[in-house]
Parts: C-alpha cells; sequence; structure tokens
C-alpha cells in the first residue's frame, strides 16, 4: 500500500536549508492503522504532507498504490489528493459558509463525483458518525467533536486508498478524543480503511495497530500495541 | 455545487457584496443613462422632425443637419419658387434662432404649418395675436412651471408673451411668428428652412431631385434622410463622450471586482488551502473566483439597470426640456458585457494568486 525508501525533504527557504527527513524508510500495509508520533520538529508533519501529496519529496522512493510520489508533477499530485488520499485535520478545516452537507458534497464535486448519488454504505457511515441530524448546519454551529465527524465523513466519501489524520484530536475534549478515536478505528475495521495518524498523544496512538516514532528526520523506533489490530478494548484517552 | 460555494461566499460578506454590486451598478447606470439621454434626445429630435409633416428639407449650403447653422437669404422668394415646382402641396419657410443653452426658438408661417400637418393641439391659451407671442410645448412649460399669460424672459433682450401652452412632438418647443422673429434677431426675409410637402409621397425622389436641380448646391434631404442623420452616430462628441463613458466604466468594474476578489483571496486563504488539499486544481479554484466576480458583475448590472429607472425620475425633475431620457433595454446586454469584462479581468489577478497560493501555506494560515 505504502512504501517508503530512504526520503529526504529539504527545505531551501532561507540561506541555511532545512533537512526536514532525513531518509525515512516506512511500510504500511493496506487496512492497517498506523500512529506517528513524535516531538516537534522530528518530521512527522514533513511526511504526512508528502504523503498527502500536499508538497514533493525532495529524493527517496515514495509509492502508494504503487504510484511513485517523486516523479509526480503538480497537477499530479492534485489528482492523488483527489482520488487516494482524504485529509483529517487538528482544526478540522471545513469551509465556513458551507453546511455539513456541502462541505462533504464539495469533496465530491472536486472528485467528479457530484452526479452520483451517495452510495449505502456511505449513509450507514453517516449514521454510525451520529451527524445525520446536523447534516444542514453550518460549522459555527456545530461543536468540535461534531466538526471533526463530518470532516472524517468528508475524508472518505470518495473512498481514498489512504486516510490521513494529522493531530485529529488536538483540539477535543477527552470524550470527544475517545469519539473520534474510536470512529477511526472502526472505519478502518469496517472499511479496511487504511489510515496514518499523526500523533503527540501516546493514548490516541495506542488506538492504532502500530506506532512509528520519529526523531530528527528519521523512524526512531516502531512498537505493536499488545492487543491486535481490530480489538475494541483499547485504552481510553486521558483515562 | 460549486455555484454554491461561490453563491455562499458572496453572501458571507453581505456588505462587501452589496457595496461591490453597488459600484457596479453606479457605472452600468452611467452607461445606462449617457445612451438613454442621448437616444432620448435624439428620438425626441427626430419626433419633432416628423411632427412637421414635410417630406423634404432645404437647407443652406453648407449647413449642418442637427444644428440649425446658417440661413438663407431671400426666403419668401425662395419658398413661393419652390411653391411653383410641379407636385409641390405646401413650402414654408422657418428661421430657427438659437438662444444659448441648445435652445432655439422657431419662426413659423402658423396658417402654412398648419395646412402642412394640421396644426397645433392647444392645451392651453390659442394661436399668436400679438409680435411678441409665444407658444410653448407642455414638456417646456412643465420646467419652467410657465402658463399662458405670464411673461417669459428667455434672455436675449425681449419680452416674450406666451400665448399657448401646446402638444410637443412637432418641429420644436418654442414657437413665434415668422416675421417678427426675422425682425427682432435683423434677419428680415431670412429662413433657416424651407419644409416641403409633395401631392403623393410617391413623388418624393422626383421633387426632390427637381428641387436640387433648381438649387443646386442647397442641401436638399427627404424627411427619411434627414431622420437618418438624426442620430448618435452623426455626433462625434456624443459618440465619443459615450465611448469615454464606457471605457471608464470598465475601469471602475475592473477595479472594483480587483479590490473585492483581492481582499476575499486574503481573507480566504485557509478555505483555499482546504480547497487544495481536497484535489481542487489551480484550474477549479480559479474558477470558483472568475464565477464569484461573474456573479458580482450580474448582480451589479442588474442592480444598475434598476438604479436607471430612479435617475431617470431624478433626472426628469432636473434636466432641461430639450434633454429627454428614456430606457434602453437593446444596451442592457451590452453594460452586462461591459461589467462581465470588468469583472473577469479584475478577477484574473487574485484568482491566480489563489490557484498558486501553497495549500500547506494556506491550510497553516489563521
Amino acid at each position: 500500500m505504502i512504501e517508503i525508501h530512504g526520503l529526504t525533504k529539504v527545505y531551501e527557504t532561507g540561506e541555511v536549508p532545512v533537512h526536514a527527513l532525513r531518509g525515512v524508510d516506512l511500510r504500511v500495509a493496506k487496512g492497517e492503522f498506523v500512529a506517528v508520533v513524535g516531538p516537534s520538529g522530528s518530521g512527522k508533519s514533513t511526511l504526512f504532507h508528502i504523503l498527502g501529496g500536499l508538497t514533493p519529496p525532495t529524493s527517496g522512493g515514495v509509492f502508494i498504490n504503487g504510484r511513485d510520489l517523486l516523479r509526480m508533477s503538480d497537477l499530479e499530485r492534485t489528482e492523488l489528493r483527489k482520488t487516494h488520499v482524504g485529509f483529517v485535520f487538528q482544526k478540522y478545516n471545513l469551509l465556513p459558509t458551507l453546511t455539513a452537507e456541502e462541505n462533504i458534497e464539495i469533496a465530491r464535486d472536486i472528485a467528479g463525483r457530484s452526479s452520483q448519488p451517495l452510495d449505502k454504505d456511505f449513509q450507514e457511515i453517516l449514521q454510525h458518525l451520529h451527524i445525520t441530524g446536523r447534516m444542514h448546519h453550518k460549522p459555527r454551529a456545530l461543536s468540535g467533536g461534531e466538526q471533526q465527524r463530518v470532516a472524517i465523513a468528508r475524508a472518505i466519501v470518495n473512498r481514498p486508498a489512504l486516510l490521513l489524520a494529522d493531530e485529529p484530536t488536538g483540539n477535543l475534549d477527552t470524550e470527544n478524543s475517545e469519539a473520534v478515536l474510536t470512529i477511526l478505528r472502526d472505519l478502518n475495521a469496517r472499511l479496511n480503511q487504511t489510515i496514518l495518524m499523526i500523533t503527540h498523544n501516546p493514548e490516541a496512538a495506542a488506538y492504532a495497530h502500530r506506532t512509528v516514532r520519529m526523531r530528527d528526520g528519521r523512524i526512531v523506533d516502531e512498537s505493536l500495541p499488545g492487543a491486535s489490530p481490530h480489538d475494541t478494548n483499547r485504552p481510553k484517552i486521558g483515562g | 455545487m460549486i455555484y454554491r460555494l461561490v453563491w455562499e461566499n458572496l453572501k458571507h460578506r453581505p456588505v462587501r457584496t452589496l457595496l461591490s454590486a453597488i459600484f457596479i451598478g453606479v457605472q452600468v447606470t452611467l452607461i445606462l443613462t449617457i445612451v438613454g439621454l442621448s437616444d432620448g434626445t435624439f428620438g425626441e429630435m427626430q419626433e419633432r422632425s416628423r411632427g412637421t409633416g414635410a417630406d423634404i428639407v432645404i437647407r443652406p449650403p453648407n449647413s449642418t443637419v442637427i444644428q440649425f447653422t446658417g440661413n438663407m437669404m431671400h426666403g419668401k422668394e425662395l419658398v413661393a419658387k419652390v411653391r411653383q415646382q410641379p407636385h409641390v402641396k405646401i413650402a414654408t419657410g422657418v428661421l430657427v434662432q438659437g438662444i444659448g443653452n441648445f435652445q432655439s426658438i422657431s419662426g413659423i408661417d402658423l396658417a402654412d404649418f398648419k395646412a402642412m400637418n394640421g396644426g397645433f393641439t392647444y392645451i392651453e391659451g390659442g394661436p399668436f395675436q400679438h409680435p411678441n407671442d409665444l407658444m410653448i410645448d407642455a414638456n417646456f412649460a412643465r420646467f419652467r412651471k410657465l402658463h399662458v399669460g405670464e411673461p417669459l424672459d428667455l434672455g436675449n433682450g425681449f419680452n416674450w408673451n406666451i400665448c399657448a401652452v401646446v402638444e410637443p412632438g412637432k418641429l420644436s418647443q418654442l414657437f413665434a411668428q415668422l416675421q417678427p422673429l426675422q425682425e427682432m434677431y435683423s434677419a428680415t426675409n431670412q429662413v433657416s428652412a424651407v419644409y416641403v410637402q409633395v401631392d403623393d409621397p410617391a413623388n418624393i425622389p422626383a421633387v426632390k431631385d427637381q428641387l436640387q436641380k433648381l438649387l443646386d448646391d442647397y442641401v436638399i434631404l427627404t424627411m427619411q434622410q434627414l431622420l437618418d442623420m438624426i442620430s448618435v452616430d452623426n455626433v462625434p462628441l456624443v459618440k465619443g463622450f459615450t465611448n469615454v463613458v464606457i471605457g471608464i466604466s470598465l475601469v471602475v468594474g475592473f477595479l472594483v471586482v480587483l479590490l473585492t476578489m483581492y481582499t476575499a483571496v486574503l481573507e480566504r486563504t485557509r478555505e483555499i488551502g482546504i480547497l487544495k488539499a481536497l484535489g481542487a486544481s489551480p484550474g477549479y479554484v480559479l474558477g470558483v473566483l472568475l464565477r464569484e466576480a461573474v456573479l458580482l458583475a450580474v448582480i451589479g448590472t442588474v442592480a444598475g439597470i434598476a438604479m436607471t429607472y430612479g435617475s431617470k425620475w431624478l433626472l426628469h425633475f432636473v434636466l432641461p426640456p430639450m434633454l429627454t431620457e428614456i430606457a434602453v433595454p437593446r444596451w442592457w446586454p451590452i453594460a452586462l458585457a461591459i461589467s462581465l469584462v470588468g469583472g473577469v479581468l479584475g478577477a484574473i489577478y487574485p484568482g491566480v494568486k489563489a490557484a498558486r497560493q501553497d495549500a500547506i501555506e494556506a491550510l497553516s494560515y489563521d
């Protein structure tokens, strides 16, 4: 699913080049839920941006479903975001002028799928996300937890190969954090959705099948939790 | 869905959208008012020329058609000569005396004038009784709030007495008797034009040719030729002025949309980043901005058309009576096109800026 070999990223913004990634090797199987943890400046956000096609790698091999991101043009990376990747951000990033339903619809429109009806599975997921009664509200009328659940629905509406979540619980209280992480874990189980989640929080990371630890632009540690990937008896956030 | 986003974006900042639409609307109103004024004024001039009932007009050599410059000497003899021509039913000389502000008094022979077009419809008063009697049309009377029996100083040193208020649409707005007017202005036996009516419309071309042979270098026009010449296209000053207004409107529309879209792009940096993260191409982002500009231009044009009716109503009380504004629906699509061109040009730079925005930087924008 995802194969990364010797990935580097150098930002040439100032006079001194910044080596954000210094040779990352990672393999994520289809249907895997991987947490990436590490301190600020460890390179996890850069990894997120590269895998999401938001910025090109400098060198190395990055493959998503066999597609080489290193050789992609800007337009090809745009196409990748449209069809292969879904994002969930810490700040939800819903369009404030649109309702929850329209925020989901705009993702379908961009992907050129707006003329197709929503499939039954997705409608079930909306039920599962407990947002069906809030679909006609704009983000300012939704709680943080509701906004994040809408953002998750938007991220998966086009059935992306990879769901990238950047600190998805960073702005949420304990209760909503648990709800969102449970949803991510359930989506992973229900849809066999590959998820790569960036987090500072080791308790949030414990919801993943596997945790990858980054430092100074490299992966320094990988750990597998004791529980099986789809085990629902995960530790509680803040508990 | 994109249209929903565009509409919601405009609704999101209602004051900004309203102000932008009003600014675009003002330039549309400006265009439609200028064109409406020139079309209305020239249309009324045509109507008044048609109202004379003449088929042919004779003007002095080298004279202009729109402005009655230059007089012909020996008016009586000239009219008599024209009357003798075959198929000529009536011929009457008219002295047009300018009194400033694009206004003029027409000296007429009331009996001949009546024979040619049935005469005036009197709203107040009746025919001339005294040499200083002046007949005015209803538009002039309304604007100057005048009635029969009141004196009128037209700033030409003569004390006129209003003897009648007549229905508009015949030759002029102010009428005096021909001979007293000639004497007042030391233009004894001079006429500015001779209006000719023939016995049968089929004879108009033949009579015109005949008169041209007779009067050689005089300007001789059929009424249709005269009407065709009373047009904005034949007055370079008006045409040029209209073009200048269109040019200014285009620039104003461009600047209004440029400013609106530029501030919108700055304000919506994060939203643009979100669209890009969702896979929106530069073309999609540019498309959103261009659609917003188009919608603004359409709303502004509709507002401008509505405001034109307001300005028309207001100008009705302000404009001198010889200026008439009419609605010009045939110019609505042109005004829309001008707004669209200005709007789209104004949206290109902010649109390209938005389309080129780095998604990561945009997403981190607060």
